[in-house]
């Protein structure tokens, strides 16, 4: 473990007011800790000297509820791969580094206050059908249906999506096709999920039009931000089930 | 010492007649229905939408009520049972190994060292099967054996293998599944989600819980709720502890509220702290992380033999290695009950055996198991895991072993429930981690994903409906004076906490409460720690009020008030639950008081004096609370000292 202090450049927005950059010292960080415990370090600071500190969300802390997320140096959740900002720790900075950190944009990305931005976008994407419509009770054995262990494990590639949003904040287009092709992917490979697949990628994409996420444009961006490495096979696997209803 | 100002509460845990195995068939039958068309009559709340919240609020909505389900975080899909990592326990008997629903009744009710009811436990192990259906029904993709069957692992203080999984994030793949249940209910229109909301009060009318207040965590703004029945699904309060495994907003405050307007607390001090999670590394910590106990399916558990050993682990010689579980507990080994393990570990750690910097650490030895399975194995079992501890410590577990240490991890105790799941409260019901009722003084691993969804999908579509059937449906608006009068306490509370401007932070209280909490009310707790207690918290208490610092308005999203008020009720709550384990003369599960122990150093219950259900009735601010009981019957099990050897 060892000590390190960095310059902050950190985006300040309130209410209606245009947002802007502004800059702090960290003070002395221990390198063993996360980013997050970082920007507690700095609130408390800016507590205890009458600032009101950055508003930033979180929860879990260990990179499962996706609830975390910022732009740090312009990579989301910064620049090491497959990994959340919770989980993102101080040992990959240096003495000195100047960081700049700003939340996720997007159009359907509202931004609330400082690094906090409004996501529930994503809520109204699986609301249109990212489930199977069975009502509590009367399901079948579990293992009535078998399903072969490489199609449960791929489904579980694709199911690991945290919702975090990393990958609309990545493109370009701010697109939020991995999300979607996440969710289309994971219920198409599953034969629970045959009986609606084609209705489910048809609303689920007009949902995501509708809320204002562009398209994919081949980037690959998306792949290299998601803390859960989640591939952009499943994005072609959504344009296939796509096609597939339009045509049929 | 004054007397309570209320009458004794009555504890009626309205246990169904007949055998133990049809008690729930009895009372399914006996049950008064609501009719189809007098449902959507009906409006509930349902607060939380964690594994219990979601599956509940789902759940009813396709029943046909109407449903108002509210969550701190910023989606539903974000609460905290996504974080669950090993799995989820059912008596399926797919491995052929001996497993039924009476076995997984008595081991949870041995595990709970005979403090949780029969009635209880035996549902849950009835409805476990029912569960893992559902799950997959709905697309929870599991993890599978090669001829496309369901596979499963073992866990603590069980001798077969009843855990369904999905790799290291079965919480996460349950929690999505009853999300995307909820999700269709918002879309059919019998659910109205409100997330970034916290609950403020509890608002009861004629003694019946008739709603909610609730703070918008964007606007600031306090907006009230009515409805005709109220469901607390908000999860445990470990984080009294400053530090545990839970999210960071998880807290006691829907429950505290609760328990003010009349609902009995039962158990607060049993709390779980966890054998394995990832040790302290210093004084800015915020969390611990767990690593589930499936890794000691295949991890061994050591310390070196000699004291103040600083050699590294690879150059300690098998002889010089003290696998302590292994050796005291032959039969169960390193998949002994929680408890036990987290004891075992810090009297290790106390004998000056522990590792790393601190000394407060063990290791956790996958050596063996790479040796036998090959690394592809290991790494398919316990990749995400391995990831992620590299990630926190930059230390690879395979080429050295883990360094683990117990944290604070769940709650058994909580708002007391009937068989109903209804609190002493009418119509304020209490699901999943929220209520004390089915792990007694110690859960085992993959029971709470189980207890969740259980209460959520499959108990509390029955049992709410004999409370509604005799409930008139729409008699409260949020006009009436009891919404009121609580909006008012609340602005007034909000406000104070805003315009302090004292000297130290939220989280510095926290912090050391935390700390008083830990040190004597944690892992062993003996009468002149937990008085001690008695002294520091309420002068903590007293300095918050007068010396906090809460910068930013309450009418703005202002994270800082919203951690002033959880940790207000904190230290408010924690009085409380070290008065419990102080009044708990014995030792039980995870309450482990120094003065009962056996000449081996295990738990020493006190069955003829503590078989009992303590249950805290609130008497007011200037009052001590009243400790009442509900005697536990062991009709079907013998109650015996537990033993894992």
């Amino acid at each position: 473990m060892s000590i390190i202090n960095l310059k902050l450049k950190i985006w300040r927005q309130s209410g209606s007011e245009k947002g802007r950059f502004r800059e702090y010292q960290s003070g002395p960080i221990s390198t063993d800790m996360s980013f997050l415990e970082m920007l507690d370090v700095l609130n408390e600071r800016l507590t205890l000297e009458g600032e009101e500190p950055v508003a930033f969300d979180h929860d879990c802390r260990e990179g499962i509820c996706g609830a975390c997320g910022a732009v740090v140096q312009g990579h989301p959740h910064g620049h090491v791969k497959k990994t959340t900002l919770c989980q993102l720790h101080m040992r990959h900075f240096k003495d000195g580094d100047s960081l700049v950190i700003e939340p996720f944009r997007a159009r359907a990305f509202k931004i609330v206050k400082d690094l906090v931005v409004d996501r529930s976008s994503f809520d109204h994407i699986i609301s249109e059908g990212g489930y199977v419509s069975v009502n509590t009770g009367g399901a079948v054995d579990a293992n009535a249906i078998p399903v072969a262990k490489e199609t449960a494990d791929q489904a579980l590639d694709a199911a690991e999506c945290i919702g975090c949003g990393a990958c609309v904040a990545s493109c370009p287009n701010a697109s939020a096709m991995l999300f979607v092709g996440a969710k289309v992917s994971q219920l198409a490979l599953l034969p629970q999920g045959h009986p609606e697949r084609a209705k489910r990628a048809l609303a689920m994409v007009q949902e995501m039009d509708r809320q204002g996420f562009g398209n994919c444009r081949n980037e690959r961006e998306c792949e290299a931000a998601c803390p859960k490495g989640i591939s952009i096979r499943n994005i072609a696997r959504l344009n296939r089930e796509h096609v597939k209803a339009f045509i049929s | 010492m004054s007397g309570p100002l209320n009458s004794p509460m009555e504890l009626n845990s309205q246990i169904p007649s007949g055998p133990l195995e049809n008690k729930w068939d009895n009372f399914r039958f006996e049950n008064k229905l609501v009719n189809p068309a007098n449902k959507r009559k009906y409006t509930i709340i349902v607060v939380g939408t964690g594994l219990a919240g979601a599956s509940a609020a789902a759940s009813l909505a396709e029943l046909g009520y109407s449903i108002k389900s509210f969550c701190i975080q910023d989606s539903p899909r974000r609460a905290h049972s996504i974080a669950a990592q090993g799995g989820i326990n059912a008596a399926k008997n797919y491995q052929n190994d001996g497993d039924s629903i009476r076995r997984l009744f008595y081991d949870t009710i041995k595990g709970g060292d005979f403090r949780a009811r029969e009635a209880n436990v035996y549902r849950l192990a009835q409805i476990s099967n029912g569960i893992i259906d559902q799950c997959v029904a709905q697309g929870v993709p599991f993890a599978r054996e090669y001829g496309g069957q369901l596979t499963n692992r073992s866990f603590g203080g069980a001798q077969v293998s009843r855990t369904f999984y999905a790799r290291g994030q079965t919480g996460q793949q349950l929690l999505l599944g009853a999300y995307g249940a909820l999700m269709r209910q918002v879309k059919s229109g019998q659910v109205t989600i409100f997330p970034r909301s916290e609950i403020m009060d509890i608002v009861t009318v004629e003694g019946a819980a008739k709603g909610v207040v609730v703070r918008n965590l964007l606007s600031g703004k306090i907006d009230s709720h009515a409805a005709d029945a109220v469901i607390l699904a908000t999860g445990g309060y470990g984080n009294v502890f400053f530090l545990s495994t839970n999210a960071m907003a998880s807290n006691v405050t829907a429950s505290w509220k609760a328990y003010k307007k009349g609902a009995g607390f039962a158990n607060p001090c049993f709390v779980q702290i966890h054998p394995t999670c990832i040790p302290v590394h210093g004084s800015c910590q915020s969390k611990l992380t767990l690593m589930s106990e499936s890794l000691r399916n295949d991890g061994r558990v050591w310390v070196p033999k000699h004291k103040n050993d600083a050699r590294p682990p690879s150059l300690i010689p098998q002889e010089d290695r003290d696998y302590y579980l292994e050796t005291k507990y032959p039969s169960f080994g390193n998949l002994v009950p929680r408890d036990v393990a987290s004891r075992n570990t810090k009297e290790q750690c106390d004998l000056g055996k522990g590792v790393g910097p601190t000394g407060l650490a063990v290791y956790l030895d996958f050596a063996d198991a790479v040796n036998r399975d090959g690394i592809e194995v290991i790494q398919q079992k316990y990749g995400n895991l391995f990831a992620m501890y590299e990630k926190i410590t930059a230390v690879n577990p395979i080429s050295e072993p883990m360094r683990i240490y117990p944290a604070v991890h769940y709650a058994m105790g909580g708002l007391w429930v009937d068989y109903s799941l209804m609190s002493t409260v009418n119509g304020l019901f209490v699901l999943g981690e929220a209520n004390f009722s089915d792990h007694g003084s110690n859960r085992l691993g993959a029971s709470a994903l189980m207890q969740g969804l259980s209460d959520g999908y499959f108990v509390i579509p029955y049992t709410i409906a004999p409370y509604l059937s005799a409930t008139v449906p729409g008699q409260v608006s949020t006009d009436c004076s009891e919404f009121k009068a609580a909006e008012q306490k609340v602005h007034a509370r909000q406000n104070k906490l805003a315009s302090m401007n004292g000297t130290r932070t939220v989280d510095d209280f926290h912090r050391e409460l935390g700390h008083i909490l830990w040190e004597h009310c944690g892992m062993a707790r003996n009468e002149q720690g937990l008085q001690k207690a008695l002294e520091l918290i309420p002068a903590l208490r007293e300095e918050f009020w007068q010396n906090v610092k809460v910068p930013g308005s309450a009418l703005d999203l202002n994270q800082s008030l919203e951690r002033a008020g959880r940790v207000a009720d904190f230290l408010e709550f924690s009085e409380l639950m070290v008065r419990d384990a102080l009044a708990r003369e014995e030792s039980c599960g995870c309450h482990f008081r120094e003065e009962h122990q056996t000449v081996e150093n295990e738990a020493k219950r006190d069955d003829e004096n503590f078989a009992h259900v303590a249950v805290w009735q609130n008497a007011g601010e200037k009052n001590t609370p009243q400790r009442l009981k509900e005697e536990l019957t062991f009709e079907n099990v013998a109650m015996s000292q537990r033993s894992y050897k």
